[in-house]
C-alpha cells in the first residue's frame, strides 16, 4: 500500500460531550498514513472516545473527523474502512476461531473456500496455524490477543485501531506483544492507532504519540521528543518521573523562576571531594530515601523548599546494601544545563 | 448430569444419603402413585392393594373426545403464549439492560411483579379488565392471561444472559462490515438462544399446567388443567384422569429436562421462577 501525503486520521477541532462531561474538548489531530500512533493518557482523559469516534462506535457533538481525507464523521461503524482490536477481544464466544477470522469475509458473501483460506492465512500471519477449529475460550489470553487481531486485519484496513489491546495480559508476555505488534505494523505496513495508559508501552512502540489530559492533548510527537523535552508539567509527570524544580530554588540554580524538568538519570551525585564541571547547575541536598531496583537505585534527594529530586544512578559495579547506607546523607547534585528543560519552552 | 464432587475425599455420612431419598420421595412419591392407579381395575375409589391390573382406561381415555379438545386447547394456547411471551420478554430485556431511560428500575420491578403476585390476583385483574373493556372470553383472553407470566419467565432469562454478554461482540460485528440484521442474525441471536430457548419452554411448561389464571379468562372452554380438575368431581372413570396425568408427566419432562439440560451447559440460566 503506498503511502499518502494525505493523514490517515484528522481530527477538526472535534469535541464529545456527555452531558455536562466533556469526554474530548476541542481536539485537532493529524495521524501520518503507516504511522505507528499511540494515544497515551490516565483513564478519562479521552482517549478511548477519540478512538470509538474514529471506529464509529461514538459521533462527536462537534467537529469533523476525516479518515484519508473523507468526512466520515458520522459514518455507522461498518461504513469505515477501519477495523478494531477490543480491549477484552470481543471474540464471538459461539464461533470456532476460524470463523471468528473469516467473520468479516463472511458477512461480505465472500465464497467459503475462498474466506477460509484467507483465515487460514491471517492465522499463519499472527502465528496461530492450526488453532482454527478451537472455540475462543480454548485459548490463551495472548493467543485470544492474536485471533482478534487476525479477524481485525483480514479486511486489509487501511488504519487499524487498538484499545489497550494488551492491558489484559502479564508482563513478560506483554512485552513480546509490544515487539510483536510493532513488527507486525512494519510488515502490513498501515496506520496503527493504539490506545494505552502505559507510557513505557507507547515509548516502545509509537513513532509518534499524543498525551491526552482530560479531553485535551498536552502534546504530540516522537517519543524521545516527548520523554527529553515536555510541553507541561503533566507530560513531565505522566511520561517518565516528575522531576521539576520551581520557585526561588529554580531562580538560585538557573537564575530563571520559570519551571524546569530534569529526568533522573540526567542527575549525577558527586562523590566527596568532587567538585562539579563548571559548565552544569548544581544544587546540595539530603537524601530521604533509597530504593535499590535491581538495574539501577533510586534516590530521592530533599533539595528543601518542597523540592524533592528523584536521581536514578545505575548499579554499574556489584553494589551490595552499599547504596542503603547513602540514606540520610548530604550530597551534592549536579547536571549538564541542556537537560534541564524548561517547561513549555520550545 | 454426572456431578464432580462425588469422588472426593470422603463418601456423603448415610444419615445426608437418607435425608436426601427421603426429600426425594416425599416429591415424587405422589405422581408414582397416580401412575400405578392408572392402571387399576376399581373405577371409583382408589384401594389399595389394586384390585386388579388393566389398560382398559387407556382405551377410554383415547375415546373421549372433549379430553381431545382440551389437550389441543392446552398445546394451541402455550404455543402461542410462550411466543408472545418469547418476542416481548426478549424486547423487555434489552430495553432494560442496554438503554437507560427515566423510571428503568420501576419498569424492570414492574415487569417481574406478575410473578410474585398470586395467580388469584392477576386472574381476577385481568377479568374485571376483560369486563370493563367488554372484551368476550375467547381463546385470545386464555393467551393473554397466560402471556403475562411466561412473559416475565422469558425476561428473567435472557436479562441474565444480557447481563453477563460482552456487549463488545456487537460492536466487532459492526466494525468488520455488518449491518444490523447481519449482527443480529449471526451475533446476537446464537449468544443469547440458549437462554431464549430455557426461558420459551419453561414458559410452555407454566403455561401448560396453568389452572388459577385460567378459570378467571376461559370463560367456557376447558384447557387440559381445567378437564382434570372438573374431573375429580365425577366418581365415574377415575383412573381416566391418572391416565391423562401420566401423559402429561411424561410430555412436560421433555422441555423440561432439555431445558434443564441447556442452562447446566450454560451455569447461569434461571431454572427457578
Amino acid at each position: 500500500m503506498s503511502k499518502s501525503s494525505t493523514p490517515a486520521i484528522q481530527f477538526k477541532d472535534v469535541s464529545r460531550h456527555f452531558g455536562d462531561v466533556r469526554a474530548v474538548d476541542h481536539v485537532d489531530l493529524q495521524i501520518a498514513d503507516g504511522e505507528f500512533f499511540t494515544m497515551l493518557g490516565p483513564s478519562g482523559s479521552g482517549k478511548t472516545t477519540c478512538l470509538r469516534m474514529i471506529a464509529g462506535f461514538d459521533q462527536p457533538t462537534s467537529g469533523q473527523i476525516f479518515l484519508h481525507g473523507t468526512d466520515v464523521s458520522y459514518l455507522p461503524p461498518y461504513e469505515r474502512e477501519v477495523n478494531t482490536v477490543f480491549q477484552d477481544y470481543a471474540l464471538f464466544p459461539h464461533m470456532t476461531v476460524l470463523d471468528n477470522v473469516a467473520y468479516g469475509l463472511m458477512v461480505r458473501n465472500v465464497p467459503k473456500d475462498k474466506r477460509k483460506a484467507e483465515a487460514e492465512k491471517m492465522l499463519e500471519l499472527v502465528r496461530l496455524p492450526g488453532l482454527g477449529k478451537r472455540k475462543p475460550s480454548q485459548l490463551s489470553g495472548g493467543q485470544r490477543q492474536r485471533v482478534a487481531l487476525a479477524r481485525a486485519l483480514i479486511l486489509k484496513p487501511r488504519v487499524l485501531l487498538l484499545d489497550e489491546p494488551l492491558g489484559a495480559l502479564d508482563l513478560k508476555l506483554r512485552q513480546e506483544m509490544q515487539l510483536e505488534l510493532k513488527a507486525l505494523q512494519e510488515q502490513v505496513g498501515i496506520t496503527f492507532v493504539y490506545v494505552t495508559h502505559d507510557q513505557e508501552e507507547a515509548l516502545t512502540m509509537s513513532d509518534s504519540l499524543a498525551v491526552f489530559n482530560q479531553g485535551r492533548i498536552e502534546q504530540v510527537g516522537a517519543p524521545a521528543e516527548i520523554y527529553e523535552s515536555p510541553a507541561s508539567e503533566f507530560v513531565a509527570g505522566f511520561v517518565g518521573v516528575s522531576n521539576l524544580i520551581r520557585g526561588p530554588l529554580a531562580k538560585q540554580i538557573t537564575g530563571s523562576t520559570a519551571t524546569f524538568s530534569i529526568r533522573p538519570e540526567k542527575i549525577h551525585i558527586l562523590k566527596a571531594g568532587e567538585k562539579p564541571p563548571s559548565e552544569a547547575y548544581s544544587a546540595g541536598g539530603l537524601i530521604s530515601d533509597v530504593i535499590y531496583l535491581g538495574m539501577y537505585t533510586r534516590y530521592e534527594v530533599d533539595l528543601g523548599g518542597g523540592n524533592i529530586l528523584t536521581v536514578a544512578q545505575q548499579n554499574l559495579t556489584t553494589t551490595k546494601g552499599k547504596p542503603l547506607a547513602a540514606k540520610g546523607q548530604q550530597v551534592q547534585l549536579f547536571w549538564e544545563k541542556d537537560h534541564a528543560k524548561q517547561i513549555g519552552a520550545k | 448430569m454426572p456431578s464432580k464432587t462425588v469422588n472426593r475425599e470422603e463418601r456423603a455420612p448415610l444419615v445426608i444419603v437418607g435425608m436426601a431419598l427421603a426429600a426425594v420421595l416425599f416429591l415424587n412419591l405422589p405422581v408414582f402413585i397416580i401412575f400405578v392407579y392408572a392402571f387399576t381395575t376399581d373405577s371409583q375409589t382408589f384401594t389399595f392393594p389394586l384390585p386388579g391390573l388393566t389398560t382398559q382406561w387407556f382405551g377410554i381415555a383415547a375415546g373421549r373426545n372433549d379430553l381431545w379438545e382440551a389437550l389441543g386447547l392446552s398445546i394451541r394456547v402455550a404455543l402461542l403464549a410462550t411466543v408472545l411471551a418469547m418476542l416481548l420478554g426478549t424486547l423487555a430485556a434489552a430495553a432494560v439492560s442496554r438503554s437507560k431511560f427515566f423510571g428503568r428500575e420501576a419498569v424492570s420491578f414492574l415487569l417481574v411483579l406478575p410473578l410474585a403476585l398470586p395467580g388469584i390476583v392477576t386472574g381476577i385483574a385481568l377479568r374485571q379488565t376483560m369486563g370493563v373493556l367488554d372484551i368476550p372470553f375467547s381463546f385470545f383472553t386464555i393467551v393473554v392471561g397466560h402471556a403475562t407470566f411466561c412473559m416475565v419467565i422469558v425476561y428473567n432469562n435472557v436479562l441474565a444472559r444480557f447481563r453477563r454478554m460482552s456487549w463488545s461482540i456487537m460492536e466487532a460485528s459492526a466494525d468488520l462490515g455488518a449491518n444490523s440484521w447481519q449482527t443480529f442474525r449471526y451475533v446476537l441471536l446464537p449468544s443469547m438462544s440458549t437462554a431464549l430457548l430455557a426461558g420459551g419452554m419453561l414458559a410452555f411448561a407454566l403455561s401448560f399446567d396453568e389452572v388459577i389464571v385460567t378459570t378467571f379468562t376461559a370463560g367456557q372452554d376447558s384447557t387440559l388443567p381445567i378437564w382434570i380438575f372438573s374431573q375429580l368431581t365425577r366418581p365415574r372413570d377415575r383412573p381416566v384422569t391418572n391416565v391423562v396425568a401420566l401423559f402429561v408427566v411424561l410430555i412436560m419432562a421433555i422441555p423440561i429436562l432439555l431445558s434443564y439440560r441447556i442452562s447446566q451447559r450454560d451455569g447461569e440460566t434461571q431454572l427457578n421462577r
